[in-house]
């Protein structure tokens, strides 16, 4: 999104306590085309622009101690890890983005959920808290590969707060932030500050892990939602807290209704979403999606740890040069 | 009296002494002595307005007490030939003698209640000095006749509504002969230029330069805004006002309707000019001046950190704000340290300046009004952009931020939005004390809205709160340019209404400006010539250099005059236009029978009416006033003659706004106010259920702490519908503290936001056909209504009585056919019942009740005499609203004919607007006893400042009705007025 240039440079030393201060830029760019400059991620139109994604190898510790919600049946490491490499070369070579790929780490068993760690958006970073302790490390990591990019950083440091990625939604116009096992009102409030232009309001999340669980957005001004209760009363939660309208397209499956959408310059509107074999009757409600190019992929293990598409993976649109 | 140059006091006291002298039943003659006395003495007082002879009416023939009629009154009166008289005036202002008339004859009151809201100003002085003339009344009373003598008075003649019937077949229906001189009051705004007392002004203006200007000392808000707009040379000011602070952070918007004197009070008279409402897209804005004065205030808004941005976003505003104020980055010119006397965020740093230079250097070739648009591209998508907080405490005691915007109500909790109430979503907004509540629809499914109350941090806090609501609401949300809402809204629990331009209106008037765009001066302008050396100058702005001379300096006088024009303009066009818009709801009228004191139901939109003319504040000179009626009394003439019989004599309903009791102590008469309160009140609240009967709600409130809510549910989910609901209610009288107001939501489509969901639109169209039927309302049906509502009570929100009776409307209707007068005791049956009028409609569409009956009661009675008085306290606003309704009518054809009441064939409602006026146009065609009849109802709201002149619309547009329709006869003419007496915000 971001259009703007972004205040470049050298690790800039981010902070946002308690109070959430922005982030001073630590450098600058050269400039980019003025012209282009829209400002505010140049509006709906510049939604799901993206040039990096940052992603983080399975730990061979997913499979017994990854936090789950529902005890079931095992992860099939190799298959994950294919499932895995899959999606990330979906992202790299189909879709040509710069694939920044972390290492696992076996002490962090969730890590690679690398949504959670990091919300950004244009060129500003917030490092999270995760409401997991566990998983609290798994920050550090992407603070660092996030630095190398040289986004506006800001950490949440305030020991009352969590938030997780995987419950912020960007709609491109606004945040909605769930409030979650995951996330409170605090992490909220620390987003809020940390992208001071855009509204943020909270929905609360009772039945599903992250708001991001039952819906997610499939396009521009395009919500995809889940069709059970609470993603239903959820959405209706959005609406009436948004001055805009969305639109919506309800699938079948709350899962499946996490996708992620890109905007590729060369490719146009692009729908990464859960494939057929696991939920067909939603795939077939993305397949009336005629603008859109489909890309199914499948998510069969990681599912089983409350993983989805989203969750793995920090999408960046950086338009400033490096 | 006299025509002698009065100072201010001596008007006062001119008119004390009439006071006094009716209070004592003497001729008026007699305190023209004392009062001349009393100017001279004070003839070191400041004065504005001078007492000048008010004529009374020739025509008329009435008793010396008539005499007494305040002019204006007179002015339309005396040209009715007596035979057609039927006198229906009713004047609400202050009427604290009213008690003991109305008692004896209802007729009178008429005479008395006009009251001043100059009048209010100088109290304590006048209170001396009286004291000194008259001992033996209190001084309370003293100014309180002083108040109802209408001889003396400047009057403030705010706006008239006129309503003109055209009955083609008429009932014989003769009735008694009203011979009664018909005496109106009307004050008579005198004006004579004389030593006028001025004071400094001074106006902080949006680029930080000062402003200051000598006022008169009564002028009005709307004077000084006028300089204001002119000096700046801004034609599109209706998105702006100026700012009052009580304390540093406690800011007022400065009331253009009212005098400046009555809100600073002991401030001193320094005002800043800000944006009072922003645009969402500046785009739209006419002209580059105005974006300009946008721009200079969002920067403002942001150094301030009152528009909170990102880092990035800092610095792009930053960067346009260079490139407009100093042309394109020179680097010889533009050292680095040029950034640093911007501010562009409220913690600015190095980096910052850098990138804002930075970007700066990318903007070459923009000229300053293309950098101005760029900026507020950016800046309109900001969540904050036009977001105006307020700090409050939610029902659990928690700190919370209310925030008004264009599109409704915004809940924050620290930085997160924790809910939004749309605009549409919103049935009422009210405020009690330091309470400030929205009621909103019901959600799907669910039957019964809710109230939603938040505790800010007293009372004026509130009420500021509920101002800036409903100014917001009206501006952003009422009236289309195609298909103009009603009205704005307005109040009955305060006195306040928005008085200005709505965002369409201005819009549509901004469409007009045809003027060279304006050269101006961006504060850094200097170097901007310097810096513009090597880049093009756009080929407007050479125009407007070019033009500079030309455009400059226009008199705001010219303005004013050309608003006028073209609100008369636009009456003369208002006939029927044939575009069928939906627009109108059933009318109510309460008429009242002077002995009888019932109220009818008559099939006319009160709430309109009364909303409309609470946006009128006119002051007409003495000439002004005569010439108009002069021309009047010609129309007036011409219409009487045209019609038929006399019919019996009623009292038309009147309407009030509610009082305050802090100044004027006497409570018996302040008991009586409210009990008329409570009636018009009730009228106001039927024909919101009229209204809203169209999505399955009613709504009945009055005065006394109670509502009684009628809710019929109708097939409908009735939360997506438009609901053109009234002002409600406000207990004021008992409690000023209370201001209610109900959003008016209008049945267009073109109305329908962005916000609203999918299914509303598909509903809202619906429920448009349906209204068109429900809306017409034959007067055949009408609905007499007890006076002595004093059960009813005022809505509050707390103490709210609901009652749900879904299944009754076909009965009701069937009162209603029958014309049945219905006991006190039934009264909100009645009410009720007023709302089946709907089902007289024989479309299909009617909507009918599903649901067996649900009631569910609880009152509360807040309001006793002794209580009332208790309330008067500091904090209670005084506002002073005066209202007068003058009907003349023939009598062949009476409402109570209604009894028959016939098949309706078809209804039309066609509004068409114009600036100052509003036109209605409500065609009802009928079948009764094998007689078909085609009924046209006119309403013309005219709505203006002070130099509309209201009677000569009165004139042409009963002339134009005339016209049009030249098989048709008149049998009806309506004219209300309503004006503010007195500035109300007081405590």
């Amino acid at each position: 999104m971001g259009r703007g240039r972004a205040a470049g440079g050298a690790l800039s030393a981010a902070r946002a306590g308690g109070g959430g201060s922005r982030a001073e830029p630590g450098r600058s760019d050269p400039p980019a085309s003025p012209r282009s400059m829209a400002g505010l991620g140049g509006g709906p139109a510049a939604f799901g622009r993206c040039t990096h994604a940052v992603v983080r190898a399975l730990p061979e510790s997913l499979c017994r101690q990854a936090l789950r919600s529902t005890p079931g049946p095992e992860v099939d490491f190799a298959r994950a890890e294919r499932e895995h490499q899959l999606y990330v070369g979906v992202l790299r070579g189909k879709l040509g983005l710069q694939v920044l790929e972390l290492p696992a780490d076996e002490s962090l068993p969730d890590c690679v959920f690398v949504e959670d760690a990091a919300v950004v958006c244009e060129e500003t970073a917030l490092l999270t808290r995760p409401g997991a302790p566990s998983r609290r490390k798994e920050v550090e990591a992407m603070k660092r590969v996030l630095e190398s990019l040289n986004l506006n950083m800001v950490e949440m440091v305030d020991e009352n707060a969590t938030l997780d990625g995987g419950d912020v939604l960007f709609t491109g116009r606004e945040f909605f932030v769930g409030l979650s096992k995951r996330t409170n009102q605090r992490g909220a409030e620390i987003l809020a500050d940390t992208f001071k232009d855009y509204a943020v309001s909270t929905v609360p999340v009772h039945d599903s892990l992250h708001l991001k669980s039952f819906c997610s957005m499939a396009g521009p001004n395009l919500i995809a939602i889940g069709s059970s209760e609470a993603a239903q009363k959820a959405l209706k939660t959005m609406q009436q807290m948004s001055d805009h309208r969305y639109d919506k397209l309800t699938v079948p499956d709350d899962a499946a209704a996490n996708c992620i959408y890109l905007n590729i310059p060369s490719k146009g509107h692009v729908l990464l979403h859960r494939a057929p074999e696991e939920y067909p009757e939603s795939a077939k409600v993305f397949e009336k999606l005629k603008d859109h190019m489909l890309i199914p992929i499948a998510n069969t293990e990681l599912e089983k740890v409350d993983g989805s598409l989203t969750c793995c993976s920090v999408l960046i649109n950086k338009t400033s040069e490096l | 009296m006299t025509t002698e140059v009065g100072s201010e006091t001596e008007v006062k006291k001119d008119s004390e002494q009439v006071g006094q002298d009716k209070a004592k039943g003497k001729p008026e003659e007699a305190s023209e002595t004392p009062g001349n006395d009393k100017s001279r003495k004070a003839s070191s007082e400041e004065t504005q307005d001078s007492p000048v002879p008010a004529p009374t009416s020739p025509s008329s023939p009435s008793s010396q007490k008539k005499e007494k009629d305040s002019s204006e009154s007179k002015g339309i009166s005396r040209f009715l030939p007596p035979w057609l008289k039927k006198q229906k005036s009713y004047t609400l202002a202050e009427p604290k003698d009213e008690a003991k008339k109305r008692a004896t004859g209802e007729e009178q009151i008429a005479e008395e209640g006009e009251s001043h809201p100059s009048e209010g100003v100088a109290q304590p002085k006048r209170s001396l000095e009286t004291v000194a003339e008259n001992n033996a009344k209190g001084d309370d009373k003293e100014e309180k006749h002083s108040v109802s003598s209408a001889e003396t008075q400047p009057a403030k003649e705010d706006g008239k509504e006129i309503e003109v019937e055209k009955v083609t077949e008429e009932k014989e229906e003769k009735e008694k002969r009203e011979t009664k001189e018909v005496q109106t009051a009307e004050s008579i705004p005198q004006k004579p230029p004389k030593k006028i007392k001025t004071v400094q002004c001074k106006v902080v203006l949006l680029d930080g330069t000062e402003y200051s200007c000598d006022l008169e000392k009564r002028a009005k808000g709307q004077i000084l805004f006028d300089k204001v707009c002119e000096h700046l040379n801004l034609l599109e000011k209706d998105y702006f006002g100026l700012l009052f602070y009580e304390n540093s952070d406690q800011k007022n918007w400065l009331d253009s309707s009212k005098e400046i004197k009555r809100q600073i009070r002991s401030l001193p008279w320094l005002f800043t000019f800000n944006v009072k409402f922003y645009p969402p897209d500046p785009s739209q804005l006419t002209e580059d001046i105005t974006r300009y004065f946008l721009c200079l205030q969002l920067r403002q808004d942001i150094a301030s950190g009152r528009l909170p941005c990102s880092f990035v976003t800092h610095t792009l505003l930053g960067s346009y704000t260079l490139q407009a104020e100093m042309g394109d980055h020179d680097p010889e010119e533009h050292r680095s340290d040029y950034i640093s006397e911007f501010q562009f965020a409220p913690n600015q740093t190095q980096e910052m300046e850098e990138k804002v230079a930075e970007l700066h250097k990318t903007h070459r070739g923009l000229t300053p009004a293309q950098a101005d648009s760029q900026f507020l591209e950016n800046a309109k998508r900001l969540s904050m952009y036009g977001v105006d907080l307020h700090h409050a405490k939610d029902s659990e005691g928690v700190d919370i931020m209310l925030g008004v915007c264009a599109n409704g109500l915004l809940i924050y909790k620290d930085r997160l939005r924790i809910n939004r109430f749309a605009w549409p979503k919103i049935l009422k907004i009210s405020y009690k004390r330091s309470n400030f509540y929205i009621k909103v629809r019901p959600a799907e499914l669910e039957q019964f809205e809710s109230t939603i109350g938040f505790k800010l941090p007293n009372h004026r806090a509130a009420k500021r709160l509920w101002k800036v609501c409903v100014e917001h609401h009206t501006f952003f949300r009422l009236l289309s340019p195609e298909q103009p809402p009603k009205s704005k809204f307005l109040t009955l629990g305060s006195k306040f209404r928005y008085s200005g331009r709505t965002q369409a209106q201005t819009r549509q008037a901004s469409n007009l400006i045809d003027r060279p765009a304006p050269y101006f001066e961006r504060s850094s302008s200097k170097r901007v010539s310097r810096s513009l050396d090597g880049a093009p100058m756009s080929i407007s702005d050479q125009s407007l250099l070019r033009d500079f001379h030309t455009t400059r300096g226009q008199p705001g006088g010219d303005k004013i005059i050309d608003l006028e024009a073209a609100g008369q303009a636009k009456l003369k066009e208002g006939g029927i236009e044939d575009d069928g818009s939906p627009l109108k709801t059933p009318q109510l009228e309460l008429i009242q029978d002077g002995k009888s004191n019932s109220l009818r139901v008559d099939g006319e939109n009160i709430y309109v009416r009364h909303s409309n003319l609470m946006l009128e504040d006119l002051d007409k000179t003495q000439d002004d006033l005569l010439k108009h009626q002069a021309s009047i009394s010609e129309l007036k003439r011409n219409f009487m003659e045209s019609t038929p019989e006399p019919r019996p004599n009623e009292w038309e309903k009147r309407r009030i706004t509610p009082l305050s009791l802090q100044t004027q102590g006497s409570s018996h008469e302040t008991l009586d106010i409210v009990e008329e309160k409570k009636q018009a009140e009730v009228g106001i609240e039927e024909t919101l259920v009229i209204d809203e009967t169209n999505k399955g709600k009613i709504q009945v409130a009055t005065d006394a702490g109670e509502t009684c809510k009628v809710e019929h549910l109708t097939k409908k989910d009735s939360s997506s519908l438009p609901s053109d609901s009234s002002s409600s209610s406000s207990s004021e009288s008992e409690d000023e503290e209370v201001g209610e107001y109900q959003p008016h939501h209008r049945a267009v489509e073109e109305v329908i936001r962005e916000e609203q969901e999918e299914e509303e639109d598909v509903k809202r169209k619906e429920h448009e056909e349906k209204i068109q039927h429900v809306e017409a309302t034959p007067e055949g049906s009408q609905l007499t209504v007890p006076a002595e509502h004093t059960q009813v009570a005022a809505e509050d929100l707390v103490q709210e009585n609901t009652t749900t009776i879904p299944a009754e409307e076909k009965n009701l209707s069937e009162e209603i056919k029958q014309d049945l007068y219905e006991e006190k005791e039934e009264e909100q049956l009645k009410l009720n019942g007023d709302v089946s009028h709907v089902d007289i409609d024989v479309s299909p569409q009617i909507i009918c009740c599903s649901e067996p009956p649900v009631v569910k009661t609880e009152m509360v009675t807040i309001s006793d005499a002794t209580q009332r008085t208790e309330i008067s306290t500091k904090e209670v606003p005084i506002v002073q609203t005066e209202t007068k309704t003058i009907t003349y009518e023939s009598p062949q054809f009476d409402g109570s004919a209604a009894g028959s009441a016939g098949v309706l064939l078809s209804a039309q409602t066609i509004t068409s607007e114009s600036i100052s006026t509003t036109t209605t146009t409500h065609i009802t065609k009928m079948v009764k006893g094998g007689v078909s009849e085609t009924r046209i109802e006119k309403r013309i709201v005219i709505t203006g400042d002070a130099d509309i002149d209201h009677d000569e619309a009165l004139a042409q547009a009963i002339k134009e009705a005339k016209e049009q329709h030249p098989d048709m006869s008149v049998t009806r003419v309506v004219v209300h007025k309503e004006t503010e007496l007195a500035e109300e915000d007081e405590d």
